[in-house]
């Protein structure tokens, strides 16, 4: 469906100078997510969505080399096993499920603990969600893998 | 909370959803869906929900619109009815 | 038949409106929602977590668990597209969704 890059310089130029500042910006939202809005819920979006803009301006022939489709579901599955080993490594060192302040990293304790659990949290949703998205791209424009 | 955005916002918001139900070409349709997310989020944010705007956002104006248009290319762009 | 389908909405829409007027105002200190955990949060949540955002305390260590279903069944719906959607090339033949794509055709 979208095998050729688009024919025109004008988007060309502007998304290639656009991607990166989309891509920077997601993760910001990642690691500001402590602090402000956003977190790995929407940078992963916004990786996916820069992703998908590369697909559609430069076409799959090329922008499946810069991005293969078969590392997204992987992406996806690392994601996920993050965020379950975040939940079952404190099991075995005696919390509870997702009891961030029994996760064993010895300088850090306490409130810190937690902050740092919620962070890799955030970070295991954000691949999650960026492979799951461009997952659903990538088998919606059906070009064969 | 002002009252007066909050109700030009939810009157833009009911045109938005009527204009996408009553569109015949979908692409269009599928635009005035966006505009409608996008005023969501307007509005959530006026509410001080700022996540929930942000999700709104990202996913309702911007990916599913493309995954729609995505559809729409593999099937038909009139809409029967 | 339209003009049906109008008074039905039309009731559905007077019955909406007249359910709105039981719940609690925007912001009230007093609703049943405001007054169980969320002062809890709001008060521990700086000093448990060192997170000033209570949104994403709340979603991703009080609520962790939640979070993860979510997050589960997100991966499940992409990993169903692709069981749906995809279409492998051409040289690679022989699976069974290939054989039941082309079976009804």
């Amino acid at each position: 469906m979208i095998k050729e890059r688009y024919q025109s310089i004008i988007v060309q130029v502007i998304c290639s100078l656009l991607i990166p500042f989309i891509q920077l910006f997601a993760l910001y939202v990642i690691f500001h997510g402590h602090y402000g809005p956003g977190g790995g819920f929407q940078g992963g979006v916004l990786l996916a969505v820069s992703i998908i803009l590369q697909r559609l301006y430069l076409g799959t022939e090329v922008s499946y080399r810069k991005f293969p489709p078969k590392l997204a579901p992987a992406l996806g599955a690392i994601g996920m096993l993050v965020f379950g080993l975040a939940g079952v490594i404190p099991m075995l060192f005696g919390g509870a499920f997702l009891d961030y302040g029994n996760l064993p990293i010895p300088w850090v304790h306490g409130a810190e603990l937690r902050a740092l659990g919620i962070l890799i949290v955030e970070i295991g949703i954000g691949m999650a969600v960026f492979g799951t998205l461009v997952l659903i791209f990538d088998s919606l424009i059906g070009e064969g893998w | 909370m002002i009252w007066q955005i909050d109700f030009w916002l939810l009157v833009i918001l009911i045109i938005a959803a009527i204009i996408a139900l009553s569109l015949c070409d979908l692409l269009a349709a599928v635009a005035a869906l966006a505009a409608y997310s996008f005023f969501v989020a307007l509005l959530f944010t006026q509410m001080g929900a700022i996540d929930v705007a942000f999700v709104e956002a990202t996913l309702g104006a911007g990916i599913s619109g493309v995954l729609f248009i995505v559809a729409l290319f593999r099937t038909r762009r009139r809409s029967e009815d | 038949m339209k003009w049906v389908n109008a008074l039905i909405m039309l009731l559905f829409i007077a019955l909406m409106l007249y359910a709105t007027s039981g719940l609690p105002g925007h912001a009230d200190p007093q609703a049943p929602a405001n007054v169980h955990v969320s002062p809890t949060y709001i008060e521990d949540s700086v000093e448990d977590t060192h997170t000033p955002n209570i949104v994403t305390a709340v979603l991703a260590d009080y609520r962790g668990y939640d979070t993860l279903g979510e997050t589960v069944v997100i991966f499940t719906a992409g990993l169903a597209c692709v069981l749906i959607l995809m279409r492998r090339k051409a040289g690679d033949k022989g699976t069974l969704s290939e054989h039941h794509r082309s079976g009804h055709m």
